[in-house]
């Protein structure tokens, strides 16, 4: 199982578009931080929702722990599109290229060769996720400095701002890269699934990034009937739920309870459903991939 | 070796292969003869697992493949329609890679080696997408063996490669019986391929055995068909009926045809000549090729032969 996967990683290794995603990662990034570094100004954009409401000292708000925040908020919408980029080519590719039946005319089980697929689609995408908290949290941390991290949230009509102490923040960022890696998983195994199907890899690429955006639309519509009965089910309405580690609990005097959050039960559920969506997906792919008759 | 028994694939309503039967020896070059689409293709992906059987059984050295836990698969080495590989890796990493999917630990004597022995190893580092049909042929051929299979299944390997190719690739499938006691399966559109360097043949047409043997067998000079083309095809043939040759006249509209053993062609070309006939063409053919020249031109019922 480890030398196939080595083989796996070495071929995704080698393939350009595997490197796609960590350049556009990086530029993002970069962009982003030369921008605020060569004028903060731009926090007044950000800041446009809850400056009637709030004072707040914007020379303070701009670190690194924000500065990643941000980055997070805008790419972790983005970077699914990246992860089908490398999952969705995972079995399709091997069919475009011929190679798919001569992998399955070697002494290996065909599960073993999906179930291998899907670990090093998941790799690659906790490798994206590190290669993003480098750039993001700690390139920005070297550039704009540490300090308290203010949250920016809006809950129902109103706006909040909540501010977590710099020592309380760094497990915070382990905890929601690792829920972004639960999350995106569930990316990779829909794209993977989708592969199984197709014998060129555009096919679950584009049919993976049409669902996320599909389904986001749908999680974010403000319909009763949807939001009670469509939203729930919906992988896309757990993608941002990495946020809850950051919505810090507060007490009845509304000061910050260090190392709390304010709705850990609510973070749980959405781990769980995440992984039972990746349960089902991958599940699928290996029903369908066993009994597929390769005809390419 | 290998034993094929009433094998069926069906693709919804179609049937792709009709019971289906055939045994392959140890050391057979087994030749799988049939016209395009006759369901040779679907018959050797079910051998190799690419393609599950509806119904049938394939036995390799008496075990059922459908519980072997893939030893036939660690003891075959295929190529399929065209060889296959990563062109974005080098000749090195395709077979590494493939070498150790086959499972067996490769060292880098073994990998050259074998380059070596297809002609590729002073191109061992360029990636496989620079490279030339014949070499990617080549380098299928390469990955095919590397772990030393006992059996050997090529479909259509000439498809594609130009005359020498064709030429190097028969060369090798005889090496590769002859030398190293490899049983091979090789599937072809062209009869005369197959009769050069099988030694063992099943005709399939329309997913159905027409006829299985041995190729000298199925192919004995004594059964051969003989065209002959003159100026005046109607004269020769009622004369030809005044003589010993009146038994061995087929009638055609066309052409004269006889049917006769193949060293008696120089004997009825003495006789026309002697009868003042002027030949203009001559076309000994053995009946089975005649046969199989009529599948491929009459996609109608055709009867199962018989030699």
């Amino acid at each position: 199982m480890w030398s196939l996967l080595q083989i796996e990683l070495y071929k995704i290794s080698k393939r350009p578009r595997t490197y796609i995603a960590f350049l556009a990662i990086a530029g993002i990034v970069l962009i982003i931080q030369a921008a605020f570094k060569a004028d903060p100004g731009y926090l007044n954009i950000l800041l446009q929702n809850v400056g009637d409401t709030f004072e707040v000292d914007k020379g303070k708000v701009i670190n690194g722990y924000f500065m990643c925040y941000m980055i997070l908020n805008t790419l972790l919408i983005q970077v699914p599109i990246l992860i089908a980029l490398v999952a969705g080519d995972a079995i399709s590719g091997e069919a475009n290229m011929g190679t798919l039946r001569l992998l399955l005319t070697k002494p290996i089980s065909r599960i073993k060769i999906i179930g291998v697929k899907f670990l090093a689609s998941i790799i690659y995408t906790v490798a994206l996720l590190i290669f993003m908290a480098l750039l993001a949290l700690f390139l920005s941390m070297a550039i704009f400095g540490v300090d308290d991290l203010l949250v920016f949230r809006a809950k129902g009509d109103e706006s909040q701002i909540l501010q977590i102490t710099k020592d309380d923040i760094m497990w915070r960022y382990f905890a929601a890269f690792a829920y972004a890696a639960v999350a995106l998983t569930v990316i990779a195994a829909l794209a993977l699934f989708l592969s199984v199907f197709a014998e060129n890899s555009i096919g679950p690429i584009v049919a993976t990034v049409c669902i996320v955006i599909v389904c986001t639309i749908i999680s974010n519509l403000n319909i009763p009937i949807i939001d009670k009965n469509i939203r729930p089910w919906l992988f896309t309405s757990y993608l941002v739920g990495w946020k809850g580690f950051f919505y810090i609990a507060i007490d009845e005097e509304n000061v910050p309870i260090k190392g709390s959050m304010e709705n850990w039960p609510a973070i749980r559920n959405s781990l769980f459903i995440l992984l039972a969506h990746i349960a089902v997906l991958f599940g699928g792919a290996v029903w369908f991939f066993k009994r597929k008759d390769i005809l390419t | 070796m290998l034993d094929v028994k009433d094998l069926n694939k069906n693709f919804e309503d179609f049937e792709a292969v009709k019971n289906l039967s055939f045994t392959v020896n140890e050391g057979d070059v087994y030749g799988f003869l049939g016209q395009n689409g006759a369901g040779k293709s679907t018959t050797l992906r079910m051998l190799l697992k690419l393609i599950k059987p509806t119904s049938g059984k394939i036995s390799f050295s008496g075990k059922n493949i459908a519980n072997d836990n893939n030893e036939m698969l660690r003891q075959t080495g295929a190529i399929i329609e065209r060889p296959d590989m990563y062109k974005f890796l080098s000749a090195y990493d395709n077979v590494n890679i493939f070498a150790k999917l086959s499972g067996i630990k490769p060292t880098r004597k073994l990998i050259m080696d074998q380059l070596e022995m297809v002609g590729l190893a002073d191109r061992f580092d360029s990636k496989a997408k620079t490279y030339s049909q014949g070499m990617k042929q080549r380098l299928g051929i390469a990955i095919a063996l590397i772990h030393a299979p006992k059996l050997i299944i090529l479909d259509e390997p000439t498809n594609g490669l130009d005359p020498q190719g064709i030429a190097d690739m028969r060369n090798l499938i005889l090496r590769l019986s002859r030398e190293m006691g490899k049983t091979v399966i090789v599937s072809s559109h062209l009869l005369s391929e197959i009769e050069v360097i099988a030694n063992r043949m099943i005709i399939i047409h329309k997913g159905q055995k027409i006829v299985e043997g041995n190729v000298s067998a199925l192919l004995d000079p004594a059964d051969t068909v003989v065209e002959i083309n003159t100026t005046d095809n109607n004269a020769a043939f009622l004369q030809l009926q005044n003589t010993s040759w009146q038994s061995h006249l087929q009638k055609t509209n066309k052409t004269l045809r006889l049917k006769m053993n193949k060293a008696d062609v120089p004997k009825i070309l003495q006789t026309l000549i002697g009868m003042q006939v002027e030949i203009l063409s001559v076309q000994p053919r053995h009946s089975l090729e005649e046969y199989f020249l009529s599948l491929t031109n009459n996609d109608t019922h055709v009867e199962p032969f018989t030699n």
